[in-house]
Order: structure tokens, then C-alpha cells, then sequence
């Protein structure tokens, strides 16, 4: 019986990422990327997205939406450097690189969810 | 006059050449021809050097996988008359393995590779003869049937790229047939396999480009095989976690 | 003597054996496209990122909203946003296909169809953007 590789961790991240980002980044990338600032749909107040922002559901929410897909771009993007510039032999560096970066962002989000 | 095609073949001779080159030879264009019968007849009528492996002829064997205008194909089942005639086909050994000669690739490779994964059935106990033969139902063999299609012509090898950067990847053939054996229900040998497949080398560096699917001509869909274990290895990797038992720690082990 | 092209492999030093080239990617349609649906994955971090400066902005105050609000109408950010959108509709359509493949789904002892399994994700796709764009967007 062997222990099987700590990738499986980061590879179950790397999917709940994606099934986030599947399903929930693309309209709020459309929303705020391109139909609002191009004047297709009115945006929502200031007062009212403060108010839904704040709620409980939105706040749980809001740390899913913008922690998962980062773990998702985490790994992905580790091996595409890994393969597509065959860099491997930086790979702590990769490592950190990519993980920190999804880390510092979710910590981001935490601070900016509990502080709203 | 009859029709004729152009084939540009890599030839390498290692007594003699740094590094491989094209020689152009032209073939008579025959409707039901396929790349093969060109080889064979260059090889009968033109140039007794030209090397290269073949056998049964009928793509069952696995032996005449070459690449063929960039794409991995079995030259047994790839006719002249896809190209058309007056066109140059491009012949070359399959990408990704070392040359030994002409169209010749070494697979010791591979072999040591497939012979890793415990491709065979692995049992704790083994039943006397007077038990009779293990039953098994049509549903269960459409559990791995898919996978036991694999006839090792090393396409799928030379369509991944991460067979070609990372030398030490078991790559999609060998992870489908380690499949093969986990899904049947004869097999008692999965945590066996476990360690070599559950491994950056093993299904870990696959990334899913899925070339290796595309090219398989017998439909096993190694990219399939590669993504479903990924799932088990990763939940694998939960239990692991949450009842921690006392395991060697494979990951930390250099691959064999 | 052993050039470069030559890397002894273990059995032989005479065996050829090409180096693969950085640019492999671009050697081929297939593999291009590959590329790019893996780095699909920089306009989902380029999304989160965006998010996460709009909650800045909320935080800070309607002043801050409004900064943010305008910044995004610069055509710059316009185009990025357009390809960035692009992109996460390439992830979307590559992820909810690929999907069948590695999760098979079987029902009375045969395997359904791939489309059949893709096709409820889609579906769950249009339903949660329609819930989000209607908490996003509606009028209390």
C-alpha cells in the first residue's frame, strides 16, 4: 500500500476551481466587463450592491467566487509553464508563484468580505 | 503513363549520419494502396535499405505506426489515395522515441513503462481449479472493454507533447491499460498500482490535451482512462488524508 | 563524439533522438489550441481580480464606485474585458465537454452519451447566470 502524491489535493482544487469558473465567472465578467461600461444595461447603485454584498449568502459567496477559480488558474497555469516554456527546473519557484498568488487572493477577498 | 506519388522518407544510417535526412522516391499511385505497400515497394523494387517494421498488416498488430505528413498513423491503414495522386507524403518515424534506424524507434522505453503499471491480473488469493472459472457479466466487462483495445502501437506516445518534454512520463497507453486491469472486476491489484500511477510521472503529468485520444486507432481513449483515475487517485488521496495509516510516502520516493 | 542531436539514450549512444523545441506548441493547430485553452485560465485571475477590486471600491465608498465604474469604460479595459470574456467562454465550452470524459456517467449498465452529460451543465450555466444578473440587477 503507497501513499498516493499530494498532487490529488491540488488537482481536486484545481476542479472545484473550475466548475466555479465554469459556471459563475463568465456573467459577472460580462456584467461589469462589458455591459456596463459599454452602456448595455444599467448598473446597479452604489447603494444597492452594498446592500447585497453585505448579505451573509452573498459574503459566502463572494469568498467561493474569488478563491476557487484563483486555485484553478493556479494549477493550470503551473503546468502550462511547466510545459509550454519547459521551465520545470524552476519549479519551487513556479510553485510559489502560482499557489502564493491564489492565496494572497483569497486572503484578499476574506479581508475585503469581512470588512464590507 | 500510370499515376504516381511522391514519398519523402526520413532516412538515418548511425554508422554514418549526425542526424536523419529525406530521400524522395516515387511510387505507383494505386487506388487501394496504403502507405505501407509504398514502403514495401520501395523496399522491393528501389532501395533494399530502407528500414522499417510492419507485420500484420490488417492494424491489429501495432507494429507500423510511422508519422505521416505530421500525423501519427498506422501506415497499414492509411491509403495513398487520402493524399491524392502527384502529391508528396511525408514519412517519419513516430515522434518523441529515439531512432535506431530510418523509420525504426526504440521502445525499450515504453516497454519498461507498460511492464511498471502491472498490466496483468493480480490476485490475493488464488481459487483452486475446482471453483471454476471467474464469471463475469457483459456490464462488467463494459467497465474496461474500452481500455483492453490497446494493441501498443505507440501512437498516443508520439501525439502527447508531455511524452516528448517530460522523458519520464508513463504516458496514455500504459495509464490506460493500468486502467484496464483496475476496472476489472477479476483484478485485486489496484492498490498495488496505486503508487506508480498516483505520481507526477504517472497520471499526475497528463494534462489533457487529448491527442492521444484523436490519434488511438483502436477507440481506447487513453485521455478518458487518464481523467477518470485522476478522480480516483485524488478522493485516494482524501482517505489517505483524513485516516492516515502508517504508508511508505511514494511521492517522496525517487521513480523507479 | 557525441554532438548535441546525439544525447546517448541508456542502450546505444548512437540512437537519434530529437530535442523538443520550446515553441512545440506552435508546431501544430492542435496543440496551439491546447495553449489557449489552457490560458483561459489568466482570464479567470484576470476576472477574480476584477471582482476583488470592485469590492475595494465598495468599500471605500460611492466616490470609489463610481472611480471603478469609470475606469472600466476606458477602451483599453473595454477591449481586455472583451478578450478576457472570450476567453472565460472558451473555458466554459472546453470544460462542460470535457467533463463526460472524465466522469462516466452510466445508466442501466451502458454509458450515456457524452452530449447527454454535457448538456445539463450548460444548462445549470444559463440558470445560475440568470439568478446572479437577477440579484446583480434587480430593483428592491
Amino acid at each position: 500500500m503507497s501513499k498516493p502524491s499530494n498532487e490529488g489535493f491540488f488537482w481536486l482544487l484545481f476542479s472545484a476551481g473550475g466548475v466555479v469558473a465554469a459556471l459563475l465567472i463568465p456573467v459577472h465578467a460580462f456584467l461589469f466587463g462589458v455591459a456596463f461600461p459599454l452602456g448595455w444595461i444599467q448598473p446597479p447603485t452604489y447603494e444597492k450592491l452594498l446592500v447585497l454584498v453585505q448579505s451573509p449568502l452573498a459574503k459566502l459567496y463572494l469568498l467561493v467566487l474569488c478563491s476557487l477559480p484563483l486555485f484553478h488558474w493556479a494549477h493550470r497555469f503551473r503546468f502550462t509553464l511547466y510545459d509550454g516554456l519547459q521551465v520545470k527546473h524552476l519549479n519551487e519557484v513556479i510553485f510559489a508563484f502560482c499557489y502564493g498568488g491564489a492565496l494572497l487572493g483569497t486572503v484578499a477577498g476574506l479581508y475585503l468580505v469581512v470588512k464590507l | 503513363m500510370a499515376d504516381k506519388i511522391l514519398l519523402e522518407i526520413a532516412r538515418y544510417a548511425p554508422e554514418q549520419d549526425e542526424e536523419p535526412k529525406f530521400q524522395s522516391f516515387e511510387v505507383p499511385f494505386h487506388k487501394e494502396w496504403v502507405v505501407l505497400d509504398a514502403l514495401n515497394h520501395i523496399k522491393d523494387k528501389i532501395d533494399g535499405t530502407l528500414t522499417y517494421r510492419w507485420s500484420c498488416r490488417m492494424g491489429i498488430c501495432g507494429s507500423c505506426g510511422m508519422m505521416v505528413n505530421g500525423e501519427p498513423k498506422l501506415t497499414c491503414a492509411t491509403f495513398l489515395s487520402s493524399y491524392g495522386k502527384g502529391a508528396r507524403v511525408r514519412v517519419e518515424p513516430l515522434r518523441y522515441f529515439p531512432v535506431i534506424r530510418d523509420l525504426v524507434t526504440a521502445l525499450s522505453d515504453f516497454l519498461l513503462k507498460l511492464e511498471k503499471v502491472k498490466p496483468w491480473l493480480i490476485r490475493n488469493d488464488s481459487p483452486p481449479l475446482t471453483a471454476g472459472e471467474f464469471l463475469q457479466t457483459p456490464e462488467q466487462l463494459d467497465l474496461y472493454k474500452q481500455f483492453s483495445m490497446c494493441i501498443n502501437c505507440t501512437l498516443c506516445y508520439a501525439a502527447c507533447p508531455v511524452v516528448g518534454l517530460e522523458p519520464s512520463f508513463v504516458g496514455p497507453a500504459a495509464l490506460a491499460l493500468a486502467q484496464r486491469y483496475n476496472l476489472d472486476n477479476r483484478d485485486q491489484g489496484a492498490s498495488e498500482r496505486l503508487g506508480i500511477l498516483a505520481h507526477p510521472d504517472g497520471i499526475w503529468g497528463c494534462t489533457f490535451v487529448g491527442e492521444c485520444t484523436r490519434v488511438c486507432p483502436k477507440h481506447v481513449d487513453p485521455a478518458g482512462a487518464i481523467q477518470q483515475y485522476k478522480l480516483k487517485a485524488a478522493l485516494e488521496w482524501v482517505k489517505s488524508f483524513v485516516l492516515p495509516r502508517g504508508h511508505e510516502d511514494v511521492s517522496k520516493k525517487e521513480a523507479a | 563524439m557525441s554532438a548535441p542531436a546525439h544525447s546517448p539514450t541508456e542502450f546505444h549512444p548512437r540512437w537519434y533522438r530529437e530535442r523538443v523545441s520550446t515553441y512545440w506548441w506552435m508546431g501544430s493547430w492542435r496543440y496551439l489550441k491546447f495553449i489557449l485553452r489552457e490560458l483561459s485560465c489568466v482570464a479567470v485571475a484576470w476576472s477574480v481580480g476584477m471582482t476583488l477590486f470592485l469590492l475595494r471600491a465598495l468599500l471605500r465608498g460611492p466616490d470609489a464606485y463610481a472611480h471603478f465604474m469609470h475606469r472600466m469604460q476606458a477602451p483599453g479595459m473595454i477591449g481586455l474585458n472583451l478578450i478576457a470574456f472570450t476567453f472565460l467562454l472558451l473555458h466554459t465550452v472546453t470544460w462542460f465537454n470535457l467533463a463526460p470524459r472524465a466522469i462516466p456517467v452510466r445508466f442501466g449498465g451502458r454509458r450515456v452519451p457524452e452530449f447527454m452529460v454535457a448538456a445539463p451543465n450548460y444548462v445549470a450555466w444559463v440558470v445560475a447566470s440568470v439568478v446572479v444578473g437577477w440579484f446583480i440587477l434587480r430593483k428592491p
